[in-house]
């Protein structure tokens, strides 16, 4: 049973490792961007979703009504202002560019917020189901999940199903190509950190329910998406599902002592013996 | 004479300091078929993109129906009715044959021709509709040619540049292809073809164009053209 038990929390886990990687792996696949502010983003999403919720006192998932298109159009702005500009002239200028947004985004952060934890309060941070004897599930686990399965689900139909979306597939795999199709490749890549943005601001509301965070966490959300990128593949949506369920599978299994470390090692394994990842795009 | 569908004047277009076309004029009268030809390094393909928009001219102008296109990014250009099928295919290698289709339909003013569209494809090439869900990285060469002919088919173009459709493919596949082109133009479709094949680009074309060194030096209809115009044209000698 207590392997039972390790298994489904580390598929729970997996699920939100999965959506910290899904804005990332998109930047990656469709912008060929490295988009180290990401974690950033993600704690701003956090920031943002737990001062709603306790402004208007409504459960912080409700609150991705407002975040999610206030980051989408953000993310959009950010691209065609700042990040399209610098890209023209390469892709390590714009990486630098990533760099210094996420110092910036973070010292911001500790003005706004100070160094304070926070975690977002809700009512059924402690409640499980008893499915059986010895077999328990959290319902904020299980909530979190659900969430992050129906984001990679809603996106991936939302690529493969919709004109915009098979215009974002064919800019990452001809930017010439789509163009003569009538793309305009700069509005692409910023509706690409649009909805990048929108997935770490519905990670951050998860994380903010989750887990404490601080101002200077962004960095620990990178490295977790970071693994899941590599792992699923650059550019890869289900991938991205499938590398986070590793990955919070290895967490698990490796527990407090171990966790971290396995999970790294699977990443420069996956570095090492399959760069392109497990569904290589 | 009414005015040529689509008109080049004195293009010249670089990539850093090299020239590639270095004052290129032709034109393309509505309705037919013209064919552009030269060795290679002429600039054909780059006097292609420049007219498509992948690439800005440095000078000159570009007109196409009357309206000036010169310096237009091809997204804009497209839904004007000017469409590119670029040398060696270029499909979505990603994505199946019908989303590569699909994507030739991408321009709002053409969305709601679609469904149309896309059965005028599958008619005129009945193996895309076979393989309407393979992923077009798939394909045989010929196949993918075919793919990129029918995305920008889906485009409703008035006027399509075929940039060296049929490189590296087999001659039974050019064949078919060249059919299919005739086809296209008989349905009002003006065409412009780019080619290495000077034989074949003659013999389908109502009009020659030959560019050397990045202009255009002969132009004609193939019958007022001789065999050593055009070799002394094409090889500059």
């Amino acid at each position: 049973m207590q392997v039972i038990q390790v298994i489904i929390n580390g598929i729970l886990l997996g699920g939100i490792y999965a959506l910290l990687g899904v804005g990332m792996t998109m930047m990656f696949g469709i912008v060929k961007l490295t988009n180290l502010a990401h974690g950033e983003f993600i704690i701003i999403g956090a920031y943002l979703s737990t001062v709603l919720a306790n402004a208007i006192g409504v459960d912080p998932i409700l609150t991705i009504i407002v975040t999610v298109p206030i980051m989408f159009l953000v993310g959009m702005g950010l691209q065609s202002g700042l990040i399209n500009r610098v890209m023209k002239i390469g892709s390590e200028p714009a990486l630098l560019v990533t760099f210094g947004l996420s110092i910036i985004l973070a010292d911001a952060m500790l003005l706004i917020f100070s160094a304070d934890a926070q975690r977002a309060n809700v009512p059924y941070n402690t409640a499980s189901l008893r499915i059986a004897q010895g077999l328990n599930i959290s319902v904020l686990d299980l909530i979190v999940f659900c969430i992050s399965l129906a984001t990679i689900i809603v996106l991936s139909i939302f690529l493969k199903k919709t004109y915009l979306g098979r215009s974002i597939r064919a800019t990452s795999d001809d930017t010439q190509a789509a163009s003569l199709m009538g793309v305009n490749v700069n509005r692409t890549y910023a509706i690409a950190m649009g909805i990048a943005m929108a997935t770490a601001a519905i990670a951050g509301m998860c994380v903010s329910m989750k887990w404490v965070y601080y101002p200077s966490s962004g960095g620990n959300y990178l490295l977790t998406a970071f693994g899941v990128v590599v792992i699923g593949g650059m550019g890869s949506i289900p991938g991205t599902l499938i590398a986070g369920l590793i990955l919070g599978l290895a967490q698990v299994i490796g527990g407090a002592n171990y966790g971290q470390l396995i999970a790294y090692v699977l990443m420069v394994l996956f570095l090492a013996v399959r760069p392109q990842g497990l569904f290589s795009k | 004479m009414s005015e040529p569908m689509l008109k080049v004047e004195g293009v010249q277009a670089k990539y850093g300091d090299f020239i590639a076309v270095a004052d290129a004029s032709l034109e393309v009268p509505e309705g037919m078929i013209v064919s552009l030809i030269g060795s290679n390094g002429a600039g054909k393909s780059t006097l292609m993109d420049t007219i498509a928009g992948l690439h800005k001219p440095s000078q000159g102008k570009i007109y196409f129906k009357g309206e000036d296109i010169t310096g237009l990014s091809a997204d804009k250009i497209v839904v004007r009715g000017l469409s590119l099928v670029p040398q060696g295919s270029r499909c979505f290698i990603r994505m199946t044959v019908e989303d590569n289709l699909i994507m030739g339909s991408f321009p709002k003013v053409v969305r709601k021709k679609c469904k149309d569209s896309l059965e005028r494809v599958y008619e005129l090439f009945p193996v895309l509709k076979q393989k309407r869900n393979d992923l077009s990285g798939s394909l045989s060469g010929g196949q993918r040619q075919m793919v990129a002919i029918g995305r920008a088919l889906m485009t409703n173009p008035e006027l399509i540049l075929f940039d060296e459709i049929s490189l590296g493919l087999a001659p039974t596949t050019i064949k078919d292809i060249y059919a299919r082109i005739k086809e296209i133009n008989k349905s009002g479709t003006t065409v412009v073809l780019v080619e290495q094949d000077t034989q074949r680009a003659i013999k389908t074309a109502k009009l020659v164009d030959v560019m050397l060194k990045g202009k255009v030096v002969l132009s004609g209809k193939p019958e007022e053209l001789s065999d050593e115009d055009i070799k002394k044209a094409y090889f500059g000698i």
